[in-house]
């Protein structure tokens, strides 16, 4: 009964200075609009890079060479390259390491290429058949390199969807390509992968296999320049990681990590670097609104501070026929909580808005996820609450005699 | 009964080095149903005894009871809910919120008391009608005259039926004809058994009390006395 008293009270010194009210809440609204806007879409660009990194295989380990190789003299055949095929092959035995669904080694060289008057430089990679699902990939048209083909050293390849466009504008498959004074045919050409700038290149690729390669455009027969692995699921990645690291250092010899000679990287650390700059910016402009939201607070304490200067007398009379300073105190508290709740409430409006125009002309997705939203409502409230403090104690302190007299 | 008892009551206020004592052993009794006025000119004390009968103000030594409890060493909350309770305050200014209706001015001490709001309603727009505002009961202060304002005021006063009326110049602010309109409507009350106490510098408005004193450089001097 008095709680509610007092919020009526409240709501009605709300109501009767309107203008000022609705000034007030603009710092508020605005602040809260720009904080849950700003996270929108900080979240929005973080699963945006998930999203397409996701699309290239989830649950992928990329094993590298060491440092130890590029510190050496580039001598030919006979320069040490510290993974070999035969890595590959340990790797995907189940015994070995059970957690892994499927291994991909490839080397890679950049060569010419040449369609009829058409030429284009792509990297040729030396790939086995068990690369299109290590790294999920689907094809556009044709089939993939098979075991046969590995077998029989076919000359045969596979484009990327960026490459099959730059060499023969329409169809690819069927066509033939003189990579290294040698005709290929096209069997297949594969998905885009997107537009991101991070991830075109994986669209401009030639893939032929290893065996093939190895006779035509000189790409090792023993070491490779990567193995990709997939893990059986995403809970295994962690379990697949172990296994790998510890069947190739068991091969290689090396036991303690500063002397291993390959490095293995995932997905996730490939995720969380990219996803770093957004969250970097994400901070950066939700700082910037967390100011402006601050500077809107300040705004709900001045007006609070002229409101009870300007109802010095109603604050007098109101503790002349009774009210307790507590009272009075939370008056002017629910005051500014009101004044911080319909300005968040309004800010959320805006914000919602927002989400829906801004990715038309941005690009880029805004999420407005729960937590934010509750958050945002809870932090107007504080801001108001906060604000009114300072007001609220003065109004408090008034002594009725000084307020009943005050002109 | 009585309702007041002030004895041997001082009031001192620092105002910067100097110490003003605006009340120097002042003593007083109002009996229960008893109507009347304390004079004097500005300066004199006046405005200090009202606020420490309206127990707005503290006092530096002495007693006061008021319906028979010490307020004389209350804080201020239980000042605030003693006001609320024994004193129905009538001010020289009106003292109404613009904003609220008549009825929602005179349900305030209610509020304070944590009256239901059925009952406010009921209560409020009851005191208007025994002032004889029944039919303004909606109407904002703003579309009221000034007498009308003021019975307003004495409604709110009477609303939360307290043990005493303190009303301060409350014909201060009135032309003559509502002066005489509002002078009536406490003439009535102090019939029907209220206790009023009137403070005012004018000796017409003064005369309409029953008794009458007299305040001159902190003291009460009775109407003998008066010059």
């Amino acid at each position: 009964m008095r709680g509610l008293n007092i919020l009526l009270i409240a709501l009605e010194a709300v109501r009767l200075n309107r203008t000022r009210s609705i000034l007030t809440m603009l710092g508020i609204t605005i602040g809260i609009a720009s904080v849950t806007l700003t996270v929108g879409l900080g979240l929005g660009a973080q699963q945006q890079v998930k999203d397409q990194i996701g699309a290239l295989g989830s649950n992928l380990l990329i094993v590298s060479p060491g440092s130890s190789t590029s510190d050496g003299v580039r001598g030919g055949f006979g320069s040490a390259t510290t993974l070999t095929r035969a890595d590959a092959e340990a790797l995907a035995s189940q015994e070995v390491a059970p957690s892994v669904a499927g291994v991909a080694p490839v080397s890679s060289t950049s060569q010419t290429l040449i369609a009829g008057s058409t030429t284009w430089t792509s990297q040729v990679v030396a790939a086995t058949p068990s690369w299109q699902q290590v790294r999920s990939r689907e094809l556009a048209t044709g089939e993939f390199i098979t075991d046969q083909d590995v077998a029989d050293r076919s000359r045969v390849v596979v484009l990327g969807s960026e490459t099959a466009q730059e060499l023969f504008g329409g169809r690819a498959v069927g066509q033939s390509v003189t990579i290294a004074d040698t005709d290929f045919t096209v069997v297949g050409v594969l998905e885009s992968t997107g537009s991101s700038s991070e991830t075109s290149s994986e669209d401009d690729t030639v893939l032929m296999p290893w065996t093939t390669a190895a006779t035509t455009v000189g790409t090792s027969v023993s070491s490779v320049s990567t193995i990709y692995i997939e893990a059986a699921s995403s809970d295994l990645l962690s379990a697949a990681y172990q296994e790998v690291d510890a069947a190739l250092s068991t091969r290689h010899g090396t036991t303690a990590d500063d002397t291993a000679d390959f490095s293995i990287s995932t997905q996730e650390a490939i995720v969380s670097a990219a996803t770093s700059t957004d969250r970097t910016m994400t901070i950066l402009l939700g700082g910037i609104a967390a100011i402006s939201l601050l500077v809107g607070g300040i705004g709900v304490m001045n007006i609070m501070l002229v409101s009870v200067s300007e109802r010095v007398r109603e604050i007098g009379l109101r503790k002349a026929l009774g009210a307790k300073p507590a009272v009075i105190r939370s008056q002017f508290l629910t005051e500014a909580a009101v004044l911080g709740l319909a300005g968040g409430v309004l800010g959320l409006g805006i914000a919602a808005l927002g989400a829906a125009v801004l990715p038309r002309f941005l690009d880029q997705p805004v999420q407005l996820v729960w937590w934010a939203v509750a958050g945002s409502l809870v932090v107007a409230v504080g801001v108001g609450l906060v604000a009114g403090v300072y007001p609220a104690g003065r109004a408090a302190r008034l002594s009725p005699i000084d307020a009943l007299r005050h002109e | 009964m009585k309702i007041l008892e002030l004895t041997d009551v001082t009031k001192t206020y620092a105002s910067g080095e100097l110490e003003v004592q605006a009340l120097r052993g002042t003593s007083l009794e109002v009996e229960a149903g008893e109507y009347v006025a304390i004079m004097g000119p500005s300066g004199s004390g006046k405005s200090t005894l009202m606020n420490i009968l309206g127990c707005l103000d503290p006092l530096t030594s002495g007693t006061y009871l008021l319906a028979g409890r010490d307020v004389a060493h209350l804080d201020e909350d239980e000042l605030a809910e003693i006001r609320n309770r024994y004193i129905g305050f009538v001010f020289q200014q009106f003292n109404l919120l613009p904003a609220l209706s008549a009825w929602r001015n005179v349900e305030l001490p209610l509020l304070y008391a944590g009256v239901g709001k059925a009952d406010r309603k009921e209560r409020a727009v009851a005191a208007l009608e025994r002032v004889g505002l029944g039919d303004r009961v909606g109407h904002r202060p703003g579309e009221l005259s000034g007498g009308q304002q003021q019975r307003v005021a004495v409604a709110r006063a009477l609303a939360g039926d307290p043990a005493m009326i303190l009303a301060d110049e409350p014909t201060g602010n009135l032309d003559s004809r509502s002066t005489e309109d509002v002078l009536s409507l406490l003439d009535e009350l102090h019939w029907a058994g209220r206790t009023i106490v009137l403070i005012t510098h004018e000796a017409d408005v003064a005369a309409r009390a029953g008794r009458v004193l007299h305040v001159r450089d902190g003291l009460i001097t009775d109407l003998a006395v008066a010059a």
